[in-house]
């Protein structure tokens, strides 16, 4: 027999479901910043990864290689622990005062899935022939211009299954950001937990919660997909 | 309007161009043919700098591209490209692969380029495809849309590198219809193509390359009656009795 009773009210309702109420709303608003910004700056280096200066291709391949073979976890500590150390005290005390975790963990996020990132956009660059590159040079389009509306375009429409996978473990990697105490879903079921333990339901809700999360995500692009970009008539 | 003089190019150790020299003036119409491997497309795609000159000098449109200061990109705005493939922007409707230059580049408002695109459409006779994808049209109706949009930039030159080479025969006829309409209201053409019976009813001017090296330059009736050199005879001769020339 169970010796154990199972009490799903707890997280249903109360106080413990407003804890983990909010630690749903900080997980998703560290997820979609730490998205939109992983994004841009993937695009950034990519494009530097494929520049004709050799100083700007190397620092972006210097970037890849060192943020996406180092642990995510000991960036997060690096960030939190180790890069404000440097700055002066002024801004030192400014950033004690804010919510520097929160911060500290997105730019953790955001640079360590940018990496990723960036090499799938490369990819997808590569593979668009280079006639579309010469039809927008013919019409006066600069390199940079081309890239922006003839080619990414075309490039992330082709990237969106590996995107849509580092968009899901850039939500799920953001649970690493209790261990610097943002008070994000991970955070919280474990707090439900020690003050109750009622482990099996909090984080079976946590669970479900980053289920759910990730399902929402791969239909908001796909939805996009569909809707937006038109990837059905355009291929 | 387009002054090769003394124009070399190598790829490697190949000599593509060799001391070409050549005077395209303004509303002349100009077909560049010859066997292929002649060095005709590397000929077409240095007048936009698609490949860098190695030797000479080129003059296109007032502007010199042996010089390094030269802008380039404001040159290739007013010289239309028309590609073998095509190579229209497959992610964008017709409609927006004919606005998106004149729009970014020109700084033309939506509205207007639309109305431009649209009496462009209707020139080209696809009005109705206006919201159809690249994927959506045969190879002849994306060849006119890829006019279509060239035209949009207003270019004072038109170059076309093989325009028909990639469609099916029955395809042909509209796209060089298109062209000879465009011919005749007097715009700068060349045009490197097979299709003879284009160059003798719309070029005003014949020039005749193989290895590298322009043979013959003269008007249509004197090259396809009286060819000079003998490349140009033999040339001519496979174009009209292709299988007795294959066998002997």
């Amino acid at each position: 027999m169970l010796n154990y009773t199972f009490d799903w009210s707890i997280i249903t309702s109360g106080k413990y479901f407003d804890w983990l109420v909010s630690g749903l709303v900080t997980t998703l608003k560290l997820s979609a910043i730490s998205i939109v910004l992983a994004f841009i700056l993937g695009l950034i280096i990519a494009v530097m990864r494929m520049s004709h200066s050799r100083p700007v291709r190397w620092f972006a391949h210097a970037y890849l290689e060192f943020f996406r073979n180092t642990p995510l976890l000991v960036q997060i500590f690096f960030w939190y622990f180790g890069s404000y150390k440097i700055l002066p005290t002024a801004v030192n005390d400014w950033l004690v005062s804010t919510n520097f975790e929160f911060a500290a963990a997105a730019i953790a996020l955001t640079i360590y899935t940018s990496a990723f990132i960036a090499e799938d956009i490369r990819s997808g660059v590569l593979s668009i022939p280079k006639e579309q590159m010469e039809a927008a040079r013919s019409a006066g389009f600069s390199y940079l211009r081309s890239m922006q509306y003839i080619i990414l375009p075309q490039a992330v429409r082709i990237t969106i299954p590996p995107l849509v996978n580092q968009f899901l473990n850039l939500a799920k990697n953001s649970s690493l950001a209790m261990t610097i105490g943002v008070m994000e879903m991970t955070y919280q079921a474990r707090q439900v937990e020690s003050y109750t333990f009622k482990g099996f339901e909090a984080f079976t809700a946590a669970t479900v919660v980053y289920l759910l999360l990730s399902i929402a995500i791969t239909a908001l692009v796909n939805v996009y997909n569909e809707k937006v970009l038109n990837v059905h008539k355009a291929t | 309007m387009i002054v090769f003089k003394g124009v070399h190019k190598w790829f490697k150790n190949l000599h593509v161009l060799n001391d070409i020299n050549l005077h395209v003036t303004p509303g002349e119409v100009l077909v560049v043919c010859g066997p292929s491997g002649s060095g005709k497309s590397t000929l077409i795609r240095t007048i936009n700098q698609l490949e860098p000159i190695n030797e000479g000098s080129l003059v296109v449109d007032g502007m010199d591209l042996s010089d390094k200061k030269t802008n380039i990109n404001k040159l290739r705005a007013e010289v239309g490209f028309v590609f073998q493939q095509f190579n229209l922007y497959p992610h964008l409707s017709v409609i927006s692969n004919i606005t998106l230059a004149p729009t970014k580049i020109r700084s033309l408002s939506k509205k207007d380029a639309e109305e431009q695109a649209m009496v462009l459409l209707n020139r080209v006779g696809l009005a109705e495809k206006r919201d159809a994808y690249p994927s959506q049209l045969s190879g002849g109706q994306q060849q006119r849309v890829a006019i279509a949009r060239a035209l949009a930039m207003k270019p004072r030159i038109m170059l076309f590198d093989e325009p028909t080479s990639a469609l099916d025969p029955e395809m042909i006829g509209e796209v060089l219809a298109v062209m000879k309409d465009l011919a005749l209201s007097g715009m700068t053409m060349v045009v490197v193509t097979h299709e003879m019976g284009f160059a003798r009813e719309v070029a005003h001017r014949v020039a005749f390359m193989a290895d590298g090296v322009i043979l013959e330059e003269a008007p249509p009736e004197d090259f396809f009656l009286r060819p000079q050199h003998e490349r140009a005879q033999q040339f001519l001769r496979q174009l009209l009795t292709p299988m007795q020339s294959e066998c002997p």
